[in-house]
Protein backbone atom coordinates (compact mmCIF):
# COMPACT_ATOMS: atom_id res chain seq x y z
CA UNK A 1 0.00 0.00 0.00
CA UNK A 2 1.48 3.43 -0.75
CA UNK A 3 1.05 6.57 1.00
CA UNK A 4 -1.11 8.26 -1.66
CA UNK A 5 -3.80 5.77 -1.12
CA UNK A 6 -3.36 6.69 2.60
CA UNK A 7 -3.31 10.18 2.28
CA UNK A 8 -6.51 9.87 0.28
CA UNK A 9 -8.11 7.93 2.56
CA UNK A 10 -6.97 10.07 5.47
CA UNK A 11 -8.65 12.92 3.59
CA UNK A 12 -12.03 11.19 2.98
CA UNK A 13 -12.38 9.92 6.50
CA UNK A 14 -11.61 13.60 7.69
CA UNK A 15 -14.49 14.94 5.42
CA UNK A 16 -16.93 12.03 6.02
CA UNK A 17 -15.86 12.12 9.93
CA UNK A 18 -17.14 15.98 9.85
CA UNK A 19 -20.56 14.86 9.02
CA UNK A 20 -20.56 12.34 11.81
CA UNK A 21 -19.40 14.96 14.03
CA UNK A 22 -22.17 17.25 12.96
CA UNK A 23 -24.63 14.40 13.70
CA UNK A 24 -23.27 13.33 17.02
CA UNK A 25 -23.34 16.67 18.06
CA UNK A 26 -26.51 16.50 18.75
CA UNK A 27 -27.23 14.21 20.77
CA UNK A 28 -23.88 15.49 22.51
CA UNK A 29 -25.83 18.92 22.89
CA UNK A 30 -29.20 16.70 24.27
CA UNK A 31 -27.39 14.31 26.70
CA UNK A 32 -25.60 17.30 27.75
CA UNK A 33 -27.89 19.42 29.04
CA UNK A 34 -31.08 17.68 29.33
CA UNK A 35 -29.00 14.31 30.29
CA UNK A 36 -30.99 11.92 28.53
CA UNK A 37 -29.62 9.37 25.93
CA UNK A 38 -31.38 10.45 22.64
CA UNK A 39 -31.99 6.15 21.52
CA UNK A 40 -34.31 7.71 18.62
CA UNK A 41 -31.21 9.54 17.59
CA UNK A 42 -30.46 7.62 14.40
CA UNK A 43 -33.94 8.02 13.83
CA UNK A 44 -34.22 11.55 13.93
CA UNK A 45 -31.69 11.49 11.22
CA UNK A 46 -33.43 8.84 8.81
CA UNK A 47 -35.93 11.37 9.06
CA UNK A 48 -33.82 14.39 7.58
CA UNK A 49 -32.32 11.71 4.63
CA UNK A 50 -35.86 10.92 3.76
CA UNK A 51 -37.12 14.64 3.73
CA UNK A 52 -34.13 15.59 1.97
CA UNK A 53 -34.88 12.51 -0.51
CA UNK A 54 -38.44 13.92 -0.66
CA UNK A 55 -37.14 17.47 -1.87
CA UNK A 56 -34.80 16.07 -4.64
CA UNK A 57 -37.60 13.80 -6.09
CA UNK A 58 -40.54 16.50 -6.20
CA UNK A 59 -38.71 19.93 -6.85
CA UNK A 60 -35.03 18.90 -7.67
CA UNK A 61 -33.44 19.92 -4.58
CA UNK A 62 -29.94 19.16 -3.92
CA UNK A 63 -29.89 18.00 -1.05
CA UNK A 64 -27.68 21.13 0.52
CA UNK A 65 -29.91 23.48 -0.14
CA UNK A 66 -32.52 21.31 1.95
CA UNK A 67 -30.50 21.57 4.93
CA UNK A 68 -32.09 24.73 6.11
CA UNK A 69 -35.56 22.92 5.74
CA UNK A 70 -34.11 19.49 7.33
CA UNK A 71 -33.33 21.26 10.66
CA UNK A 72 -36.25 23.77 10.95
CA UNK A 73 -38.35 20.94 10.45
CA UNK A 74 -36.77 18.42 12.83
CA UNK A 75 -36.18 21.31 15.07
CA UNK A 76 -39.97 21.43 15.62
CA UNK A 77 -40.03 17.41 15.63
CA UNK A 78 -37.35 17.55 18.66
CA UNK A 79 -38.80 20.35 20.19
CA UNK A 80 -42.36 18.74 20.52
CA UNK A 81 -40.74 15.72 21.54
CA UNK A 82 -39.25 16.92 24.72
CA UNK A 83 -41.98 19.05 25.15
CA UNK A 84 -45.01 16.40 24.86
CA UNK A 85 -42.79 12.74 26.16
CA UNK A 86 -39.55 13.18 27.04
CA UNK A 87 -40.44 16.00 30.04
CA UNK A 88 -43.31 13.67 30.92
CA UNK A 89 -41.20 11.25 32.37
CA UNK A 90 -38.20 12.89 33.71
CA UNK A 91 -38.93 11.93 37.42
CA UNK A 92 -38.63 8.46 36.12
CA UNK A 93 -35.49 5.95 36.49
CA UNK A 94 -32.85 6.35 33.91
CA UNK A 95 -33.88 3.12 32.44
CA UNK A 96 -37.33 4.26 32.17
CA UNK A 97 -36.23 6.92 29.88
CA UNK A 98 -34.44 4.98 27.43
CA UNK A 99 -37.25 2.74 27.24
CA UNK A 100 -39.56 5.58 25.83
CA UNK A 101 -37.35 6.41 23.62
CA UNK A 102 -36.57 2.96 22.03
CA UNK A 103 -39.92 2.74 21.48
CA UNK A 104 -40.26 5.94 19.71
CA UNK A 105 -36.99 4.99 17.47
CA UNK A 106 -39.11 1.89 16.66
CA UNK A 107 -42.01 3.50 16.06
CA UNK A 108 -39.86 6.07 13.87
CA UNK A 109 -38.58 2.64 11.82
CA UNK A 110 -41.73 1.17 11.12
CA UNK A 111 -43.26 4.48 10.48
CA UNK A 112 -40.66 4.98 7.80
CA UNK A 113 -40.77 1.19 6.02
CA UNK A 114 -44.64 1.88 5.52
CA UNK A 115 -44.05 5.46 4.08
CA UNK A 116 -40.94 4.86 1.74
CA UNK A 117 -40.67 0.72 1.49
CA UNK A 118 -37.22 -1.06 2.97
CA UNK A 119 -35.36 -0.49 -0.31
CA UNK A 120 -32.26 1.46 -0.43
CA UNK A 121 -32.46 5.12 -1.97
CA UNK A 122 -30.53 7.92 -2.97
CA UNK A 123 -30.26 10.94 -4.84
CA UNK A 124 -28.09 10.96 -8.38
CA UNK A 125 -26.24 14.75 -8.49
CA UNK A 126 -24.56 15.49 -11.95
CA UNK A 127 -21.68 16.48 -9.62
CA UNK A 128 -21.87 12.95 -7.93
CA UNK A 129 -18.79 11.92 -9.82
CA UNK A 130 -16.58 15.03 -10.12
CA UNK A 131 -13.55 15.18 -7.99
CA UNK A 132 -10.74 17.76 -7.09
CA UNK A 133 -7.02 16.54 -8.12
CA UNK A 134 -3.93 18.19 -5.88
CA UNK A 135 -1.37 16.49 -7.37
CA UNK A 136 -1.94 12.76 -6.63
CA UNK A 137 -4.35 13.90 -4.01
CA UNK A 138 -8.10 13.26 -4.94
CA UNK A 139 -10.91 14.93 -3.69
CA UNK A 140 -14.66 13.64 -4.10
CA UNK A 141 -16.67 17.50 -4.80
CA UNK A 142 -19.69 15.85 -2.76
CA UNK A 143 -17.96 14.64 0.21
CA UNK A 144 -15.87 18.23 0.35
CA UNK A 145 -19.26 20.20 -0.34
CA UNK A 146 -20.54 18.01 2.64
CA UNK A 147 -17.94 18.64 4.94
CA UNK A 148 -18.34 21.92 4.17
CA UNK A 149 -21.87 22.06 5.24
CA UNK A 150 -21.84 20.37 8.44
CA UNK A 151 -18.81 22.62 9.40
CA UNK A 152 -21.01 25.49 8.67
CA UNK A 153 -23.83 24.13 10.72
CA UNK A 154 -21.52 23.13 13.96
CA UNK A 155 -20.22 26.88 13.19
CA UNK A 156 -23.31 28.03 14.15
CA UNK A 157 -24.04 26.32 16.67
CA UNK A 158 -20.88 26.68 18.46
CA UNK A 159 -21.51 30.71 17.92
CA UNK A 160 -25.10 30.17 19.00
CA UNK A 161 -23.83 28.35 22.39
CA UNK A 162 -21.37 30.81 22.92
CA UNK A 163 -22.83 34.07 22.05
CA UNK A 164 -26.04 34.47 22.41
CA UNK A 165 -28.33 34.86 25.48
CA UNK A 166 -30.32 31.86 24.78
CA UNK A 167 -27.11 29.79 24.07
CA UNK A 168 -25.66 31.16 27.52
CA UNK A 169 -28.90 30.53 29.58
CA UNK A 170 -29.07 26.75 28.40
CA UNK A 171 -25.22 26.47 29.11
CA UNK A 172 -26.49 27.88 32.52
CA UNK A 173 -29.22 24.59 32.60
CA UNK A 174 -26.64 22.37 31.55
CA UNK A 175 -24.03 24.31 34.44
CA UNK A 176 -26.78 23.80 37.29
CA UNK A 177 -30.11 23.16 37.30
CA UNK A 178 -31.66 24.65 40.12
CA UNK A 179 -29.50 27.55 39.82
CA UNK A 180 -31.27 28.30 36.53
CA UNK A 181 -33.93 28.09 38.63
CA UNK A 182 -32.96 30.23 41.20
CA UNK A 183 -32.57 32.65 38.31
CA UNK A 184 -35.86 32.49 36.91
CA UNK A 185 -34.65 30.58 33.66
CA UNK A 186 -37.82 28.75 32.55
CA UNK A 187 -35.69 25.54 32.87
CA UNK A 188 -38.86 23.33 30.65
CA UNK A 189 -38.96 25.62 27.92
CA UNK A 190 -35.11 25.72 27.36
CA UNK A 191 -35.12 22.20 27.58
CA UNK A 192 -37.47 21.97 24.63
CA UNK A 193 -35.64 24.31 22.36
CA UNK A 194 -32.36 22.28 23.63
CA UNK A 195 -33.99 19.47 22.09
CA UNK A 196 -34.88 20.90 19.22
CA UNK A 197 -31.65 22.46 18.13
CA UNK A 198 -29.99 18.89 18.90
CA UNK A 199 -32.72 17.34 16.38
CA UNK A 200 -32.29 20.14 13.93
CA UNK A 201 -28.24 19.58 13.71
CA UNK A 202 -28.90 15.91 13.21
CA UNK A 203 -31.79 16.87 10.57
CA UNK A 204 -29.18 18.55 8.97
CA UNK A 205 -26.28 15.85 9.61
CA UNK A 206 -29.24 13.64 8.02
CA UNK A 207 -29.72 16.15 4.58
CA UNK A 208 -25.78 16.17 4.15
CA UNK A 209 -24.93 12.57 4.52
CA UNK A 210 -27.65 11.78 1.80
CA UNK A 211 -25.06 12.90 -0.23
CA UNK A 212 -22.84 10.10 0.54
CA UNK A 213 -25.12 7.51 1.73
CA UNK A 214 -28.06 5.65 0.30
CA UNK A 215 -31.44 5.39 2.82
CA UNK A 216 -33.42 3.03 4.04
CA UNK A 217 -34.75 2.65 7.49
CA UNK A 218 -33.05 0.17 8.81
CA UNK A 219 -29.94 2.46 8.89
CA UNK A 220 -31.37 4.09 11.83
CA UNK A 221 -30.17 1.68 14.36
CA UNK A 222 -26.65 1.49 13.26
CA UNK A 223 -26.56 5.17 13.24
CA UNK A 224 -27.81 5.64 16.72
CA UNK A 225 -24.78 3.52 17.69
CA UNK A 226 -22.20 5.53 15.77
CA UNK A 227 -22.90 8.63 17.29
CA UNK A 228 -22.97 7.04 20.87
CA UNK A 229 -19.07 5.80 19.54
CA UNK A 230 -18.19 8.92 18.61
CA UNK A 231 -19.60 10.47 21.39
CA UNK A 232 -17.82 8.69 23.90
CA UNK A 233 -14.85 8.57 22.24
CA UNK A 234 -14.74 12.62 21.90
CA UNK A 235 -16.23 12.82 25.61
CA UNK A 236 -19.94 12.93 26.45
CA UNK A 237 -21.61 16.41 26.21
CA UNK A 238 -18.29 17.89 25.33
CA UNK A 239 -19.14 20.02 21.77
CA UNK A 240 -15.69 19.71 20.27
CA UNK A 241 -15.38 16.18 21.26
CA UNK A 242 -17.82 14.86 19.44
CA UNK A 243 -16.22 16.75 16.16
CA UNK A 244 -13.01 15.38 17.31
CA UNK A 245 -14.78 11.78 17.92
CA UNK A 246 -16.77 11.83 14.29
CA UNK A 247 -13.10 12.70 12.37
CA UNK A 248 -11.71 9.97 14.52
CA UNK A 249 -14.30 7.24 13.09
CA UNK A 250 -14.68 8.54 9.51
CA UNK A 251 -10.78 8.22 9.00
CA UNK A 252 -10.74 4.66 11.06
CA UNK A 253 -13.63 3.38 8.98
CA UNK A 254 -11.76 4.33 5.99
CA UNK A 255 -8.29 2.72 6.76
CA UNK A 256 -10.40 -0.19 7.50
CA UNK A 257 -11.58 0.07 4.19
CA UNK A 258 -8.38 0.19 2.56
CA UNK A 259 -6.71 -2.31 4.91
CA UNK A 260 -8.92 -4.67 4.53
CA UNK A 261 -12.34 -5.80 4.05
CA UNK A 262 -14.85 -2.53 4.17
CA UNK A 263 -17.10 -4.73 6.31
CA UNK A 264 -14.20 -4.66 8.93
CA UNK A 265 -15.16 -0.86 9.73
CA UNK A 266 -17.32 -1.58 12.19
CA UNK A 267 -14.91 -3.66 14.10
CA UNK A 268 -12.30 -0.84 13.67
CA UNK A 269 -14.89 1.81 15.27
CA UNK A 270 -15.26 -0.73 18.29
CA UNK A 271 -11.20 -0.86 18.66
CA UNK A 272 -10.75 2.84 18.69
CA UNK A 273 -13.97 2.71 21.75
CA UNK A 274 -12.60 0.08 23.40
CA UNK A 275 -8.94 1.51 23.12
CA UNK A 276 -10.42 5.03 24.42
CA UNK A 277 -12.13 3.93 27.35
CA UNK A 278 -9.23 2.03 28.34
CA UNK A 279 -7.04 4.74 28.13
CA UNK A 280 -9.24 8.25 28.95
CA UNK A 281 -12.45 6.82 29.94
CA UNK A 282 -14.10 10.27 30.07
CA UNK A 283 -13.11 10.66 26.15
CA UNK A 284 -11.17 12.50 24.74
CA UNK A 285 -12.05 16.09 25.74
CA UNK A 286 -14.67 15.16 28.36
CA UNK A 287 -14.22 16.12 31.89
CA UNK A 288 -13.86 13.00 34.53
CA UNK A 289 -17.54 12.73 36.73
CA UNK A 290 -16.17 14.74 40.07
CA UNK B 1 -47.30 44.97 52.70
CA UNK B 2 -45.29 43.95 49.60
CA UNK B 3 -45.02 40.42 50.41
CA UNK B 4 -47.97 38.22 52.56
CA UNK B 5 -48.09 34.38 52.14
CA UNK B 6 -50.74 33.39 54.20
CA UNK B 7 -51.20 29.43 55.86
CA UNK B 8 -48.46 27.74 53.66
CA UNK B 9 -48.29 24.20 53.51
CA UNK B 10 -45.79 22.66 52.30
CA UNK B 11 -45.03 18.64 51.50
CA UNK B 12 -41.83 16.70 49.79
CA UNK B 13 -43.80 13.61 49.36
CA UNK B 14 -45.41 12.56 52.20
CA UNK B 15 -43.30 14.58 54.37
CA UNK B 16 -44.12 17.88 55.53
CA UNK B 17 -41.91 20.96 55.75
CA UNK B 18 -44.30 23.74 56.10
CA UNK B 19 -47.07 23.73 58.40
CA UNK B 20 -49.32 26.75 58.03
CA UNK B 21 -46.65 29.44 57.97
CA UNK B 22 -48.28 32.91 57.45
CA UNK B 23 -45.60 35.77 57.41
CA UNK B 24 -45.93 39.31 56.03
CA UNK B 25 -42.67 41.72 54.56
CA UNK B 26 -43.61 45.50 54.65
CA UNK B 27 -41.80 47.46 51.45
CA UNK B 28 -38.26 48.27 52.30
CA UNK B 29 -37.54 46.56 55.59
CA UNK B 30 -35.47 43.78 56.71
CA UNK B 31 -37.19 40.87 57.76
CA UNK B 32 -35.45 37.99 59.41
CA UNK B 33 -35.97 33.96 59.43
CA UNK B 34 -34.19 32.17 62.15
CA UNK B 35 -34.89 28.52 63.15
CA UNK B 36 -32.63 25.69 63.34
CA UNK B 37 -31.13 23.30 60.81
CA UNK B 38 -34.36 21.71 58.63
CA UNK B 39 -36.71 23.61 60.37
CA UNK B 40 -38.17 24.72 56.54
CA UNK B 41 -36.18 28.33 55.95
CA UNK B 42 -35.44 27.14 52.75
CA UNK B 43 -38.67 25.53 51.79
CA UNK B 44 -40.07 28.55 52.78
CA UNK B 45 -37.77 30.76 50.69
CA UNK B 46 -38.25 28.27 47.41
CA UNK B 47 -42.24 27.76 47.76
CA UNK B 48 -42.20 31.86 47.64
CA UNK B 49 -39.56 31.71 44.80
CA UNK B 50 -41.84 29.49 42.46
CA UNK B 51 -39.67 26.82 42.61
CA UNK B 52 -41.41 24.71 45.25
CA UNK B 53 -45.50 24.30 44.74
CA UNK B 54 -47.26 24.51 48.34
CA UNK B 55 -50.18 22.08 48.76
CA UNK B 56 -52.41 24.98 50.78
CA UNK B 57 -52.32 28.73 51.05
CA UNK B 58 -52.09 32.11 49.42
CA UNK B 59 -48.60 34.02 48.66
CA UNK B 60 -49.31 37.70 47.44
CA UNK B 61 -46.69 39.78 46.00
CA UNK B 62 -47.58 43.41 45.30
CA UNK B 63 -51.52 42.74 45.37
CA UNK B 64 -50.90 40.05 42.62
CA UNK B 65 -51.81 36.20 43.86
CA UNK B 66 -48.41 34.31 42.47
CA UNK B 67 -49.23 31.36 44.49
CA UNK B 68 -48.29 28.30 41.82
CA UNK B 69 -46.26 30.36 39.74
CA UNK B 70 -43.84 29.07 38.09
CA UNK B 71 -39.97 30.65 39.53
CA UNK B 72 -39.68 32.75 35.87
CA UNK B 73 -42.86 34.49 35.98
CA UNK B 74 -42.34 35.26 39.66
CA UNK B 75 -38.68 35.84 38.90
CA UNK B 76 -40.19 38.51 36.17
CA UNK B 77 -42.39 40.18 38.55
CA UNK B 78 -38.98 41.02 41.00
CA UNK B 79 -38.52 38.21 43.56
CA UNK B 80 -34.96 37.80 42.86
CA UNK B 81 -32.69 35.18 45.45
CA UNK B 82 -29.65 34.44 46.81
CA UNK B 83 -29.99 30.55 47.33
CA UNK B 84 -28.30 28.47 49.58
CA UNK B 85 -24.91 27.37 48.71
CA UNK B 86 -24.33 30.18 45.55
CA UNK B 87 -25.78 27.64 42.93
CA UNK B 88 -23.62 29.42 40.26
CA UNK B 89 -22.98 28.46 37.08
CA UNK B 90 -18.90 27.11 37.38
CA UNK B 91 -18.42 26.61 33.62
CA UNK B 92 -19.79 30.29 32.98
CA UNK B 93 -17.41 33.22 33.15
CA UNK B 94 -18.51 35.90 35.76
CA UNK B 95 -19.51 37.74 32.95
CA UNK B 96 -21.51 35.17 31.49
CA UNK B 97 -23.15 34.61 35.10
CA UNK B 98 -24.03 37.98 35.03
CA UNK B 99 -25.61 37.85 31.99
CA UNK B 100 -28.14 35.25 32.38
CA UNK B 101 -29.04 36.85 35.67
CA UNK B 102 -30.29 39.36 33.19
CA UNK B 103 -32.19 36.95 30.48
CA UNK B 104 -35.64 38.00 31.66
CA UNK B 105 -37.31 40.27 30.25
CA UNK B 106 -37.43 42.77 33.40
CA UNK B 107 -33.38 42.42 33.77
CA UNK B 108 -32.56 42.79 29.72
CA UNK B 109 -33.65 46.23 29.57
CA UNK B 110 -31.24 47.60 31.88
CA UNK B 111 -28.11 44.62 31.53
CA UNK B 112 -25.33 47.44 30.82
CA UNK B 113 -26.50 49.83 33.55
CA UNK B 114 -27.03 47.02 36.32
CA UNK B 115 -24.06 45.25 34.82
CA UNK B 116 -21.33 48.48 36.13
CA UNK B 117 -23.64 48.87 39.47
CA UNK B 118 -22.39 45.35 40.45
CA UNK B 119 -19.05 45.69 39.21
CA UNK B 120 -18.63 48.99 40.86
CA UNK B 121 -20.08 47.15 44.00
CA UNK B 122 -18.08 44.28 43.52
CA UNK B 123 -14.56 45.18 42.12
CA UNK B 124 -13.24 41.56 42.55
CA UNK B 125 -15.82 40.17 40.22
CA UNK B 126 -14.63 43.49 37.78
CA UNK B 127 -11.07 42.24 38.03
CA UNK B 128 -12.10 38.65 37.57
CA UNK B 129 -14.62 39.23 34.55
CA UNK B 130 -13.34 36.60 32.13
CA UNK B 131 -12.88 33.86 34.94
CA UNK B 132 -14.42 30.79 35.27
CA UNK B 133 -16.75 31.40 37.90
CA UNK B 134 -16.19 27.66 39.60
CA UNK B 135 -12.25 28.67 40.09
CA UNK B 136 -12.77 31.57 42.35
CA UNK B 137 -12.86 31.71 46.14
CA UNK B 138 -16.42 30.70 48.20
CA UNK B 139 -16.46 34.64 49.12
CA UNK B 140 -15.86 35.77 45.30
CA UNK B 141 -19.01 33.29 44.37
CA UNK B 142 -20.98 34.49 46.76
CA UNK B 143 -20.08 38.04 45.71
CA UNK B 144 -21.21 36.59 41.96
CA UNK B 145 -24.35 34.76 43.31
CA UNK B 146 -25.44 38.46 44.62
CA UNK B 147 -24.28 40.31 41.42
CA UNK B 148 -26.49 38.16 39.83
CA UNK B 149 -29.44 38.44 41.23
CA UNK B 150 -29.12 42.18 41.06
CA UNK B 151 -28.94 41.65 37.66
CA UNK B 152 -32.70 40.77 37.39
CA UNK B 153 -33.29 44.47 39.17
CA UNK B 154 -35.37 42.48 42.29
CA UNK B 155 -37.32 44.15 44.29
CA UNK B 156 -37.55 42.00 46.70
CA UNK B 157 -34.29 39.70 47.57
CA UNK B 158 -34.31 36.59 49.50
CA UNK B 159 -31.37 36.14 51.06
CA UNK B 160 -30.76 32.22 52.08
CA UNK B 161 -27.84 31.23 54.71
CA UNK B 162 -25.57 33.85 52.87
CA UNK B 163 -22.98 33.76 55.05
CA UNK B 164 -22.70 30.06 55.40
CA UNK B 165 -19.02 28.61 54.76
CA UNK B 166 -17.84 31.81 54.56
CA UNK B 167 -14.53 33.78 56.13
CA UNK B 168 -15.26 35.68 59.25
CA UNK B 169 -14.05 38.90 56.96
CA UNK B 170 -16.37 37.64 54.16
CA UNK B 171 -19.36 37.53 56.66
CA UNK B 172 -18.42 40.83 57.70
CA UNK B 173 -18.75 42.80 53.86
CA UNK B 174 -22.28 40.45 52.90
CA UNK B 175 -24.10 41.83 55.92
CA UNK B 176 -22.82 45.47 54.65
CA UNK B 177 -23.75 44.65 51.13
CA UNK B 178 -27.18 43.87 52.69
CA UNK B 179 -27.56 46.68 54.75
CA UNK B 180 -26.55 48.79 51.39
CA UNK B 181 -28.90 47.14 49.44
CA UNK B 182 -31.81 47.57 51.80
CA UNK B 183 -30.81 51.50 52.19
CA UNK B 184 -30.95 51.81 47.87
CA UNK B 185 -34.35 50.47 48.16
CA UNK B 186 -34.44 46.72 48.02
CA UNK B 187 -36.91 44.94 50.85
CA UNK B 188 -34.99 41.83 52.02
CA UNK B 189 -35.72 38.71 53.42
CA UNK B 190 -32.87 37.62 55.28
CA UNK B 191 -32.65 33.58 56.28
CA UNK B 192 -29.13 33.10 58.47
CA UNK B 193 -27.72 31.04 60.97
CA UNK B 194 -25.92 33.70 62.30
CA UNK B 195 -29.28 34.60 64.15
CA UNK B 196 -27.61 37.72 66.64
CA UNK B 197 -26.35 39.69 63.41
CA UNK B 198 -29.75 39.02 61.44
CA UNK B 199 -32.02 40.08 63.75
CA UNK B 200 -29.93 43.18 64.60
CA UNK B 201 -30.30 43.81 61.45
CA UNK B 202 -34.17 42.82 61.09
CA UNK B 203 -37.00 45.15 61.42
CA UNK B 204 -39.09 42.40 61.86
CA UNK B 205 -38.37 39.00 62.10
CA UNK B 206 -39.88 35.36 62.90
CA UNK B 207 -38.43 31.74 64.47
CA UNK B 208 -39.66 28.75 62.74
CA UNK B 209 -39.62 25.49 64.30
CA UNK B 210 -40.84 22.07 62.37
CA UNK B 211 -42.36 23.90 59.86
CA UNK B 212 -44.23 26.44 61.97
CA UNK B 213 -43.85 30.16 62.91
CA UNK B 214 -43.30 29.54 66.99
CA UNK B 215 -42.46 33.58 67.74
CA UNK B 216 -42.60 36.76 65.71
CA UNK B 217 -41.55 40.57 66.42
CA UNK B 218 -39.23 43.20 65.90
CA UNK B 219 -35.98 42.00 65.35
CA UNK B 220 -35.12 44.18 68.74
CA UNK B 221 -38.05 42.15 70.46
CA UNK B 222 -36.92 38.40 69.52
CA UNK B 223 -33.28 39.86 70.19
CA UNK B 224 -34.10 40.57 73.86
CA UNK B 225 -36.13 37.43 74.04
CA UNK B 226 -34.97 34.77 76.48
CA UNK B 227 -36.21 31.69 74.61
CA UNK B 228 -34.36 32.44 71.59
CA UNK B 229 -30.91 33.47 73.04
CA UNK B 230 -31.30 30.30 75.06
CA UNK B 231 -31.99 28.34 71.65
CA UNK B 232 -30.09 29.86 68.83
CA UNK B 233 -27.73 32.26 70.34
CA UNK B 234 -26.36 29.97 73.04
CA UNK B 235 -26.73 32.50 75.86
Amino acid sequence: MDTVTIINALVSGLLTGLVYGLSALGLSVIFGVIRIVNFAHGELMVLGMFLALLLFRWLGLDPLWSVPIGAALLFLVGYALQHFVVRRVAYLPDHMQFLLLAGIAIMLVSACLVAFGPDAQGVQLDYALDSFALGSLIIDKVRLYAALAAIAVASALLLFFKYSPTGRAIRACADNHLGAKVVGLNVDRLYALTFGIGAACIGAAGCIILLLVQVHPYLAPPYTLLAFIVVIIGGMGSLFGALLGGILIGVAEELASIVGEPSLKTAFSFALLIVVLLLRPQGLLGRAVR
Amino acid sequence: MILAAEDIHLYYGDAQALDGVSIEVRAKEIVAIVGANGAGKSSLIRTIAGIERPRQGRIRFKGTDITGWPSHKVCDLGIGQVAEGRQIFPTLTVDENLEVGAYLPRGRAAKAEARERVYAMFPRLAERRSQYAGTMSGGEQQMLAIGRCLMGQPELIMFDEPSLGLAPTIVQEVFRVIERLNADGATIILVEQNVAVSLALAQHAYVLENGRITLKGTGKELLANDQVRQAYMGL
